[in-house]
């Protein structure tokens, strides 16, 4: 599949942000991306705004907030996908297209059950909650990723094993947890977790390196089959290094550490 | 039209950083003697038909939407 032909969905609803800066990361590495309003999946819209989920390649659901975040992070905005186009989006993760969920967007993939997904495609009830940062506040600022996938996550294609990353993070809610108590060992088993906070020199994180306390530094995971994947930092934050916090200091070049994420995507859908 | 209560809290042994926040500022403030500080939301909730057929609907958007199981529980109680 070219570039140019991958259509992206950058889905949002009242309240959400950062779909601009989504947007525009895909647009750096040469897909067609657009954004789009739930109301147009479900046809309440005039009709040439009318589209639905099957029309695109990948779906990304941006990160920020929705719907002011009442009841949980991404719960209302994942009930009310849910709600308007399940079935769709299931078919639309069984046909091996890519789902990237940032920040909010990881939030509610999720309450939708499509992460960690450990016995198919979406469960019925959430598997695990992005739960409130240990510090009890927001916090904003540049971590390092090390890329840990062992190759399962279309998201890392073509990055390499132990690859830093510095993508910033911005959130109140990123504690990943479950209650089963072999939560971490299916995670690592399954070849599912995709990134780890780590400190600058690639040793274990410790706070603010781990902005929220998730057990084993955990930053993004993906499903099973390894096309949908959530993490809380920002990668289409740092699609340009000049967004990086030190980009005065010196840069080898113009490309942020985050727009790997992006090319690695592109170049699994290049090879489909 | 009956009018349920529902109670969301966070399960045993998850932390509770807005309680222990709270508590912590309290402090600061020059109240002594506080022990657990836990935060609760309670939807209070109108609901045509009776109050029991309204507490079980309660229970099943606690399941769809209002509560994770993961970190917490609810109980939905009838007000009249």
């Amino acid at each position: 599949m070219k570039a140019q032909d991958v259509k992206v969905c950058v889905l949002r609803i009242e309240g959400t942000n950062c779909e601009d800066e989504m947007v525009e990361a895909f647009r750096t590495v040469g897909a067609r991306p657009e954004k789009v309003h739930l109301k147009q999946l479900l046809g309440q819209c005039s009709d040439g705004l009318k589209r639905s989920l099957e029309e695109y390649d990948i779906l990304a659901l941006p990160g920020g907030f929705s719907a002011g975040d009442y009841v949980r992070a991404g719960a209302l905005f994942a009930a009310r996908i849910k709600a308007a186009v399940g079935h769709d989006l299931k078919m639309f993760v069984e046909a091996g297209k890519p789902v990237l969920g940032v920040c909010n967007g990881f939030q509610v993939l999720v309450e939708l059950g499509l992460l960690p997904a450990f016995d198919g495609t979406m469960a019925e009830q959430p598997e695990a909650a992005l739960y409130t940062n240990d510090s009890g506040r927001f916090e904003c600022r540049p971590s390092v990723l090390r890329n840990d996938n062992r190759g399962n996550c279309v998201f890392t294609t073509g990055i390499k094993p132990g690859a830093l990353m510095q993508i910033p993070s911005a959130h109140g809610e990123g504690r990943l947890l479950s209650s089963d108590p072999r939560f971490l060992d299916r995670l690592e088993t399954g070849d599912q977790v995709v990134f780890r906070y780590v400190q600058p020199d690639g040793s274990p994180a410790v706070y603010p390196w781990n902005p929220n306390g998730s057990p084993s530094d955990i930053a993004g995971i993906c499903n099973p089959v390894g096309n949908v994947m959530g993490m809380m930092p920002h990668p289409e934050r740092a699609v340009t290094a000049y967004t990086a916090a030190d980009w005065t200091r010196g840069h080898r070049s113009e490309d942020g550490d985050g727009k790997q994420i992006f090319t690695a995507v592109m170049k699994y859908l290049s090879k489909r | 039209m009956a009018v349920i209560d529902i109670r969301i809290e966070l399960k045993k042994g998850v932390a509770d950083p807005e309680g222990s926040n709270t508590k912590k500022t309290l402090e600061s403030l020059g109240f002594t003697g506080i022990g657990a500080v836990k935060t609760v939301k309670i939807f209070e909730m109108e609901l045509d038909g009776p109050a029991e057929q309204a507490v079980k609907t309660g229970e099943e958007m606690c399941r769809k939407l209002l509560a994770n199981p993961v970190v917490q529980n609810y109980k939905v109680t009838a007000v009249r």
